[in-house]
């Protein structure tokens, strides 16, 4: 989980923030169409999935996305 | 062995533009020097309310044809999915425009982003097989006539261009192997809804647009997922087909789509920098129209040299995608 964070703060390129678990994403002001792309291209570089946008859509905070992705992997 | 090359390719930007900062006006949340950045555009061309698909495939294709090719065209191949209209096909006008002979075949194929290696791939097959021996592809587009005017995202993406391809008969295999796919499963990832005859209007089949149905509706994340599940297979099963690899490769072409999607297939498919071409700064996402606008830059530019050899990849709309290698 931390260590996706890290990658997560990295690909929308936070500076001025922190980042937790419970915040939800797209709140921040980072947060737009282009941050979506990075952070699709950062679950498939990491995590070798793609995930519909539907399924993305029913999440909310950091720690639901990546519960998603993990339970892609199982 | 018969088989084909491309002899020559043009194309045609409408006069109209729309700049980063004019669309900022538009839409203050935009960015211009972030859309510039990662979207990899400056400006898109778009056509003048009086002026078709059809009128920007006639006007580009008399930039290439010569009285000779006039008489000597024997197929004609329209890409839109911007008609003029329901019936007849495009291709018909365009022959008639154009003043080529009427012994000759003629139609239309409605494809987007993968509508020009499709073309190359029935222009290959009609010369192999002796139907033609010297055949006019046009892609043309007004993707602009689609998208909703407060629709900034495809706005941003999307520009208006029309080609003109002569593919002709030749001694050497110019044009190499295809692999073609298609998955229909995700035809409303990228759709106009209205318009024409479907009566099955069960909102279930369809995603929410935020718009209007009878405008472009596109899913960008789900594209970008199909674009990351299938180019790299795509690149790669080319390759195989043909028995090459990627130094085999001079000039990777790739359908402009936008500048972060092709960085990020490059980096995937571990494609050279040198080798891998992006130039969508004035033009945007012209649909069909993006690889033989990249494959001309390229003649002009000398990036490609006579015996290049150069990879087209097309994806998009359908869902479809393409790709072939050939030499210049």
């Amino acid at each position: 989980m931390d260590n996706f964070i890290n990658k997560f703060i990295e690909v929308l390129e936070i500076e001025d923030h922190e980042v937790n678990p419970e915040d939800k994403y797209r709140d921040y002001e980072e947060w737009d169409s282009l941050a979506f792309l990075s952070l699709q291209a950062l679950i498939n570089d990491e995590y070798e999935i793609t995930i519909p946008r539907s399924e993305f859509d029913n999440v909310q905070t950091i720690k639901e996305l990546y519960s998603l992705i993990e339970s892609k992997l199982k | 062995m018969i088989g084909s090359k491309i002899s020559k390719t043009h194309y045609y930007l409408p006069g109209k533009t729309i700049s980063n900062e004019e669309l900022e006006q538009l839409f203050p949340e935009w960015d211009s020097a972030k859309i510039e950045d990662k979207v990899g555009i400056r400006k898109r061309h778009i056509a003048a309310k009086n002026e078709s698909a059809l009128d920007m495939g006639i006007k580009v294709s008399q930039r290439i044809i010569t009285d000779e090719d006039k008489s000597s065209i024997n197929f004609v191949i329209f890409c839109t999915q911007s008609p003029e209209y329901f019936l007849p096909s495009g291709a018909c006008i365009l022959q008639h425009q154009l003043g080529l002979r009427n012994d000759i075949g003629a139609l239309d194929i409605n494809l987007g982003c993968s509508g020009y290696v499709y073309g190359l791939s029935l222009a290959d097959g009609l010369i192999k097989a002796g139907h033609a021996s010297k055949v006019l592809l046009v892609t043309s587009e007004t993707y602009s006539k689609h998208i909703h005017p407060q629709d900034k995202s495809n706005l941003t993406i999307f520009g208006d261009a029309a080609t003109a391809t002569i593919i002709e008969k030749s001694e050497k295999e110019m044009i190499h192997k295809f692999v073609l796919g298609t998955d229909g499963s995700g035809f409303n990832k990228l759709i106009v809804k209205k318009g024409a005859f479907n009566v099955n209007n069960e909102d279930k089949i369809y995603e929410s647009s935020e718009f209007s149905d009878e405008c472009l509706y596109m899913n960008g994340p789900d594209i970008f997922s199909f674009t990351m599940d299938t180019v790299p297979k795509l690149v790669t099963d080319c390759l195989d087909k043909n028995k090459f690899t990627i130094d085999d490769i001079d000039k990777f072409i790739f359908h402009q789509a936008n500048k972060y999607i092709l960085n990020y297939l490059r980096k995937k498919i571990k494609i050279p920098e040198e080798k891998f071409y992006i130039n969508l700064y004035d033009t945007g996402n012209t649909v069909s129209s993006t690889l033989p606008i990249a494959l001309k830059q390229c003649l002009d530019d000398g990036i490609i040299k006579k015996e290049s050899k150069v990879m087209l990849v097309g994806f998009g709309v359908g869902l479809s995608w393409a790709a072939t290698i050939v030499e210049i």
